[in-house]
């Protein structure tokens, strides 16, 4: 099996004592959508900075498609297009400039870049915008910006910090299309996201990361069939005043006409919906009460993602 | 990275510097003329007539290259230092840091930018000064290599304060209080052989004295100090800030955590 990013026993420690990575053992595959996840002050950031040379490791070894960091970084940068969760462009640049000068810095030369930058620009719908200065545009469109940046020079692995922080649900929607497209292309994609819902949509296989340690590294659909009970909220048309006594151990009621169902693992939705249907209970509609990856989370770590340490 | 992506990355990074200060070019290339023609005017055409020769030439020939070297001193030190600065303030220096660029190509690209404007700056105040002055060169040859130095030394001081530098203050700080008072005792307006021997053995321990002195004789073919101990002391100085920029590119907390 080939990887797109291995690390081994990857340690960071910042000048203030602070222990950010313990012993990291990550692996990711080739063209694989992977999730990293924790909560805020986990440690993903600094995998991310370490990857781009920004954080410099303690210990450890990190190898990006083969090649070790501390023996070739400039080639494993080659192959790595990092989006960062904050702005990191010169506000006073337009998107042209800055998605050209980014191919310059990896050694495209001009007519290549130019072509690429058009491309990257229209596909991520910023073309319109190309001349207006980077600092004008709205939020969505620096992130959509960042994402044409990092994939300039055509990465083998593109790393995501939180891509859609701020971008509303319509572009959220239309990045995770796009993000879809190219990681069936080929590209290997880990992404960072505090939408967890997000993580769940798009990614394959799902790494948690909690005090710079990993506590679970495995496939999305195995980690969701640990899930023992979903809690389903129903809208109802008629209006209840009380439920029927045998169901106090599945079935809860928010409001006259809002019902809250446990269903356990190993038991089928259609059960509730007999139960329902003999008690002459029509449902509206139907959703999940939380999402489901988040229920593992706040199990796994104890808060969820977007929690201050 | 192969030579010529490496030669990309430089004009790159050379080509987006010149487009920079050129941009604001108001910023960037009228002020040195402006304060420069101030000079020649108050310190050349009016006291210069009443100060007379100085080390037997009109006191407005004396001035001018000093004034020179100063323009270009400061030229390359504020493009590298506002700019490396800038960028990374505004954290656009990360998009070359997370590039294979290597940090060689980086800081090589940089010193170009500043010695660009620096040699820009030096040109256009040289202009300036043909309106007061016949200027006669003495060596065409130690005229470039000291302004082109001379250029480089200051771009890598700009280098490392910006490195260094936490604030816009802590980039305004060195300007004020390390370049001018040397500039300004450097040697641009007098002689030293003026002061008694203990100052001009105090003034021998500023390093832009030589730059000015060097650079004057290229113009004069005078020269208060030896013109081959200041190539060397120029060389030597270029060689230390080097140094000290490539390990602060890579091992810097300021840029790198």
């Amino acid at each position: 099996m080939s990887y797109a990013l291995k690390t081994t026993g990857l340690a960071k420690t910042y000048h203030n004592g602070v222990n950010a990575l313990k012993g990291l053992d990550l692996s990711v595959q080739e063209g694989d959508f992977y999730a990293l996840l924790g909560p805020n002050g986990a440690g993903k950031s600094t995998v991310i900075g370490i990857l781009s040379s920004l954080v410099l490791k303690s210990s450890g070894r990190v190898e990006v498609f083969g090649v070790d960091i501390d023996n070739d970084f400039p080639k494993a940068k080659s192959f790595l297009g990092v989006v960062p969760q904050e702005f990191n462009f010169n506000i006073f640049e337009t998107p042209l400039q800055i998605i050209r000068n980014q191919a310059g810095y990896y050694g495209i030369d001009r007519r290549t870049a130019s072509e690429r930058t058009e491309k990257y620009l229209r596909l991520l719908q910023i073309w319109d915008k190309r001349n207006d200065r980077a600092g004008h545009l709205s939020g969505g469109m620096k992130r959509r910006l960042m994402i044409a940046r990092a994939l300039v020079h055509e990465p083998r692995l593109l790393i995501l910090d939180e891509p859609t922080a701020g971008v509303d649900i319509e572009i959220r929607r239309s990045m995770w299309e796009f993000l879809r497209n190219i990681n069936s292309a080929g590209t290997t994609i880990i992404l960072t996201t505090h939408y967890l819902e997000e993580a769940e949509n798009l990614c394959r296989h799902i790494g948690i990361i909690n005090h710079g340690e990993l506590v679970e590294n495995t496939s999305m659909r195995a980690l969701l069939r640990q899930l023992n009970l979903e809690t389903y909220v129903l809208d109802i048309e008629n209006t209840l005043d009380t439920l029927p006594t045998e169901w106090a151990d599945f079935a809860r009621l928010v409001d006259a006409s809002t019902l809250e169902v446990d269903v356990r693992s190993g038991q089928h939705l259609n059960d509730i919906y007999d139960a329902l249907s003999k008690a002459s209970i029509r449902v509206r509609s139907m959703r999940n009460k939380a999402n489901r990856l988040e229920q593992l989370f706040v199990g796994m770590v104890g808060k969820a993602p977007g929690d201050k340490p | 990275m192969n030579p010529f992506a490496m030669l990309i990355a430089f004009t790159t990074i050379l080509i987006k510097e010149v487009t920079r200060f050129t941009r604001i070019w108001q910023q960037t290339l009228v002020p040195p003329a402006i304060s420069t023609l101030l000079y020649f005017v108050i310190f050349g055409s009016l006291i210069g007539d009443r100060i007379g020769q100085m080390d037997g030439f009109d006191y407005m020939d004396f001035l001018v290259p000093g004034l020179i070297l100063m323009s270009v001193i400061n030229a390359s030190y504020q493009n590298v230092v506002s700019s490396f600065f800038g960028a990374k303030w505004g954290k656009s220096i990360e998009e070359l840091l997370v590039s294979p660029t290597p940090n060689l190509i980086i800081l090589l690209a940089y010193i170009s930018g500043g010695v660009t404007r620096g040699i820009l700056v030096g040109l256009i105040v040289t202009g300036i000064s043909l309106v007061f002055t016949d200027l006669n060169v003495f060596s065409l040859w130690v005229l470039g290599s000291v302004v082109i130095l001379t250029a480089v030394l200051f771009s890598l001081g700009g280098f490392v304060n910006a490195i260094f530098a936490k604030t816009f203050d802590d980039v305004a700080i060195v300007p004020t209080f390390v370049l001018l008072p040397l500039t300004y005792l450097g040697g641009v307006f007098y002689s030293i052989h003026l002061l008694s021997d203990f100052w001009q053995n105090v003034s021998k321990a500023n390093p832009i004295l030589y730059m000015v002195n060097t650079f004057r004789y290229g113009f004069l073919g005078i020269s208060d100090v030896s013109i081959g101990f200041s190539y060397l002391m120029i060389c030597g100085f270029i060689a230390v800030f080097f140094v000290i920029s490539l390990y602060l590119l890579s091992h810097s907390r300021g840029l790198r955590a």
